[in-house]
């Protein structure tokens, strides 16, 4: 059975209904849209549901990949899909937020409702795509695919200035994507093949490899996004629904941290060992000033973005150390980032369907309304900060554990970050949920109700067993990291 | 070779020519009797592309025609996009009043001068296939007669056309003058490894002359004129077939008479797609009239299949010649959009008219979307897979300075292609549009239906056959 094409296409087949339904009724045909949310519903839930068994099939000890699926297509590409242990946990978050999302818009988005969840379903299939693809072609199919629903997400059920935002995400995710196009091609000229895993053994030229790193690096550190080519992050989150910013935030910029894994460190080591003081100095900016930034920031959605390219440069910092520890924690912090920030938009989304503004000065004292609310704030604030028994404090220990062994002053700078990271949210907690409850707009607000409680539970978990059981993450990337890492240490002499 | 062995491999010329002035005779008696010379021509056209298809290969007439893959390719290619013109065209001019069987006639005309074009093997055939196509064309521009913009159109296209064809003429007599010869392959032969100054000379012109007629930037001016002022459905037809003529056209000519001197052209080559994706992307941004911004992205997408061709190589032909199909089909899918959709009996042409329009014409709309898309080069419909195909042989002969300036050329022209996108999408419509007539939303489905995700299988059929037809003509 072909498991993961059956992962990647299940939602695309609930989008497709949901299509069948809309060009079969009124556009605005209430009862149609309710009809439309269980589809998505049970389609993502499916979805989740396979990607589990997925995860429970897979063989931990092998650090190749598995369920591999090939047919040859034309051109000498093929349709060639497989995950490994690097892989195959962005599979199971992908599926595991998504169903979370179609719950967290089902009252919120009551506008083209049909358009939206078709939007959301082919998201999924795309980024699943993105992750099992073995091609290159494929990949890049996926990976590019992916910006249309976006786009449409953020420009149709977006803020006040979505259209902005939304051509920003849009262009310049593409222009790091073109640019990738012509890495890919050339590759596939010299190569000859368009395989991933036959191109991981295929040594390029030290110098090929240099400007191939830095197409592919564009691509990767824009979707990252990276210090100085963030700007767009920002504006998409605060611009884009509630669900739309969970997606963002908790699966799509993990592609770039997947890109740099999957193809910068083993395919091109050389220029990733001569790179790496760069991706260092870049990434403790990006950590240091965004971090600052955040702190700064008056719209609570924007504050939790700019935490988000700060806990990527964490990010890119592990996987550029080149070791096992960073790799690791590089993938924990992905992984666990993907449910806090992903929880954290959710919690704003909380307030904002309820009062309509995400100025953090309009709040204050929510705790008195809100209790629920306040103790659920409460642990994804600390999981952002990276207190210990929550799964943030797994990863960034562990990737800067890797990156001290690189680099003293790197892990130092990295680590003032994590304090900063207290200050900006732990203030942004006080502001919120404590204090005296000056706003008189406020004295009606209601606390969670079962829908929003329904959503939060699955996140608290996660959040705490990855905290406290980080070895069940560990492993199944375990074989296939120390792999990749034995590859990559060889191939630069070290 | 007897005279009956050369008719033999000119037949879809003689079924065109023969069909032609057969219905040009009916037309002239029962003139109101539009829709059997429209019938008549689409199967004419059929029965030609059929005549192409299975047709020996060979050359004939002294060597002036050439029978061979990639004049097949072409004009298979070449009929049936014409075979399309005709049922788009003929209902919009009579839903406007005008009834032309000329029409018809004009569009077999102009498919006989493509067809030629194609397969033209010297300077002389060249020429008549040029001028027979470009003729009919500027009457075709000029069709809709109430209109005073069309015949703006027309006018401003032959006149500047007449200019091009008498750089190509200059060039032609230069080329004649300095190798003695007008047949490609004794030009070739003159050319040797490198054409002197006199030949290269005589070259840069017909680059020039042919140049102009694929509108590639700097000689791309008509082109947002022509198509603002022609019918839509005309333009629907002349942004099609007369670009992958001139294109075989052009790689014709360099390949098989100037393969020698693949290094000095291939500069020329580079700069001119430069140009063109440079001023396509740029010039598309202030547009406000879709049919303006169509043009400009088609003179982008003329620099993209030139790159393809300029990596002088049979895999940048072959890449050129799979850019052009796929870019047929998606123009001819587009410009059948606009010619479907009006508001109050007034066409719809200009961005902010298609405001909203997911909600009032989902299918148009949706078609639109994807050709956007595609024009815009995201995976997976057909433009990207055009763009792979150029932009690997590009690289693969060692341009990659070009392709990637290519590439970062079509992120600029993203901007206009997401704004139509955006404005479907995103505003909010200011009334309803009328029912869009039946063949014109048929073309736009079926073409919206190849763009993806039938190209995916199509792809690997038409692949081999541009392989075959580019390695008919002389590049290694």
């Amino acid at each position: 059975m072909p498991l993961l094409s059956l992962i990647t296409y299940a939602p695309l087949v609930g989008a497709l209904g949901i299509l069948a339904l809309r060009l079969g009724g009124r556009a605005d045909d209430a009862k149609s849209a309710e009809t439309a949310r269980w589809i998505a519903l049970v389609t993502t839930l499916a979805t989740f549901a396979l990607s589990v068994l997925l995860v429970a099939q897979y063989d931990s000890s092998n650090p190749g990949f598995q369920f591999v699926e090939e047919t040859a297509w034309f051109m000498g590409l093929s349709y060639r899909m497989g995950v490994d242990g690097i892989s195959i946990l962005f599979v199971l978050l992908t599926a595991f937020l998504m169903p979370l999302c179609i719950a967290a818009s089902w009252r919120s988005i009551d506008k083209r409702v049909h358009e939206y969840l078709i939007a959301f379903l082919v998201l999924e299939t795309l980024v699943i795509g993105v992750f099992c693809a073995l091609d290159l072609v494929l990949f890049y199919i996926f990976f590019e695919f992916g910006l249309v629903p976006m786009f449409l997400i953020i420009g149709i059920w977006g803020g006040a200035r979505r259209v902005y935002a939304a051509f920003k995400f849009f262009l310049y995710t593409l222009l790091g994507s073109v640019l990738m196009l012509a890495a890919i091609l050339f590759m596939i000229g010299v190569s000859g093949t368009s395989s991933i895993p036959a191109l991981m053994q295929y040594a390029f030229t030290p110098e090929a490899q240099t400007w191939l790193w830095l197409a592919f690096f564009a691509s990767f550190a824009v979707k990252m996004p990276m210090w100085p080519v963030h700007t767009w992050l920002p504006d998409a989150h605060v611009e884009a629904p509630t669900a739309g910013s969970v997606i963002l935030a908790g699966i799509l910029l993990k592609m770039g941290g997947y890109g740099f894994l999957r193809f910068s460190l083993p395919m091109f080591p050389q220029a990733s060992d001569l790179f790496t003081p760069l991706v260092l100095t870049l990434s403790v900016i990006a950590v240091i000033y965004t971090s600052l930034i955040a702190f700064r920031q008056t719209d609570v959605k924007k504050l939790i973005a700019y935490s988000s390219v700060a806990h990527m440069g964490l990010v890119t910092m592990g996987i550029f150390a080149g070791n096992a520890e960073g790799e690791q924690g590089a993938i924990f912090q992905m992984l666990s980032h993907g449910v806090i920030s992903g929880a954290l938009f959710l919690c704003v989304g909380v307030i904002y369907d309820r009062m309509h503004t995400r100025d953090i000065a309009f709040y204050g004292g929510l705790v008195k309304r809100m209790p629920f609310y306040a103790g659920v704030f409460m642990l994804f604030t600390m999981g952002n900060v990276g207190l210990p028994g929550t799964s943030g404090f797994v990863g960034e220990v562990l990737a800067m554990v890797g990156v001290y062994e690189v680099s003293t002053w790197a892990a130092i700078l990295a680590a003032s970050g994590v304090i900063l990271s207290a200050v900006y949210m732990l203030t942004l907690y006080r502001r919120v949920v404590f204090g005296e409850m000056t706003n008189p707009k406020l004295s009606a607000i209601e606390d969670l109700n079962w829908r929003e409680i329904a959503i939060f539970a699955p996140l608290v978990v996660a959040t705490l067993y990855m905290g406290v059981q980080p070895n069940s993450v560990f492993n199944v990337t375990q074989a296939s990291v120390d792999q990749l890492v034995q590859v990559y240490r060889a191939a630069i002499g070290g | 070779m007897t005279f009956t062995d050369n008719l033999a491999l000119a037949v879809p010329e003689i079924v065109l020519a023969l069909g032609s002035l057969g219905l040009l005779v009916v037309g002239a008696f029962a003139p109101k009797q539009t829709r059997l010379v429209g019938g008549g021509a689409v199967l004419v056209l059929l029965a030609a592309a059929v005549a192409a298809a299975t047709q020996p290969f060979g050359e004939a007439f002294g060597g002036g025609l050439i029978s061979d893959a990639a004049a097949t390719f072409a004009k298979v290619a070449i009929y049936l996009a014409s075979a399309v013109a005709i049922p788009l065209g003929l209902p919009w001019f009579e839903r406007r009043g005008v009834r032309v069987f000329e029409f018809p006639v004009l569009v077999l005309l102009a498919a006989l001068g493509m067809g030629m074009m194609a397969s033209s093997g010297d300077l002389i055939s060249l020429y008549v296939g040029v001028e027979l196509s470009s003729l009919s064309l500027y009457v075709l521009a000029a069709m809709h007669r109430e209109s005073p913009k069309a015949s703006e159109a027309g006018l401003k296209y032959f006149v500047l056309g007449a200019l091009s064809s008498g750089m190509l003429l200059y060039g032609a007599s230069l080329v004649y003058g300095f190798s003695g010869s007008t047949l490609y392959s004794e030009i070739a032969a003159a050319a040797g490894s490198g054409a002197d100054t006199g030949l290269l000379f005589g070259l840069v012109f017909l680059i020039c002359g042919l140049a102009f007629k694929v509108s590639a930037a700097p000689f791309h001016m008509w082109t947002p004129d022509v198509y603002e002022g022609a019918p839509t459905p005309v333009v629907a037809f002349f942004a099609a077939a007369p670009k992958l003529a001139a294109m075989v056209l052009f790689a014709r000519v360099l390949a098989d008479g100037f393969a020698g001197a693949a290094d000095q052209w291939q500069q020329v080559l580079v700069v001119l797609a430069l140009i063109s994706v440079a001023v396509g992307a740029f010039g598309g941004l202030v547009q406000k009239n879709l049919k303006r911004l169509w043009a400009y992205s088609s003179i982008a997408n003329v620099g993209y299949a030139v790159l393809g061709l300029s990596s002088g190589t049979s895999d940048g032909v072959q890449a050129m010649l799979m850019f052009m199909i796929l870019y047929m089909i998606d123009v001819t899918g587009f410009f059948a959009c606009l010619a479907a959709l009006s508001r109050d009996g007034r066409p719809m042409e200009t961005i902010d008219d298609m405001a909203g329009l997911i909600k009032e014409r989902p299918g148009l709309a949706l078609a639109m979307t994807v050709f956007a898309l595609s024009a815009l080069g995201l995976p997976p419909f057909s433009g990207f897979w055009a763009k792979v195909f150029v932009f690997k042989a590009a690289i693969d002969a060692g341009l990659w300075v070009a392709a990637v300036i290519g590439l970062v050329g079509s992120v600029v022209a993203a901007f206009y292609y997401l704004r139509l996108i955006k404005v479907m999408w995103f505003d909010s419509s200011p009334g309803a549009t009328d029912k869009p007539p039946v063949e014109a939303r048929a073309i736009a489905a079926v073409t919206a239906i190849f763009a993806f995700p039938v190209v995916l299988v199509a792809l690997a059929w038409l692949t081999p056959l541009a392989q075959r037809a580019a390695l008919s003509l002389g590049l290694a």
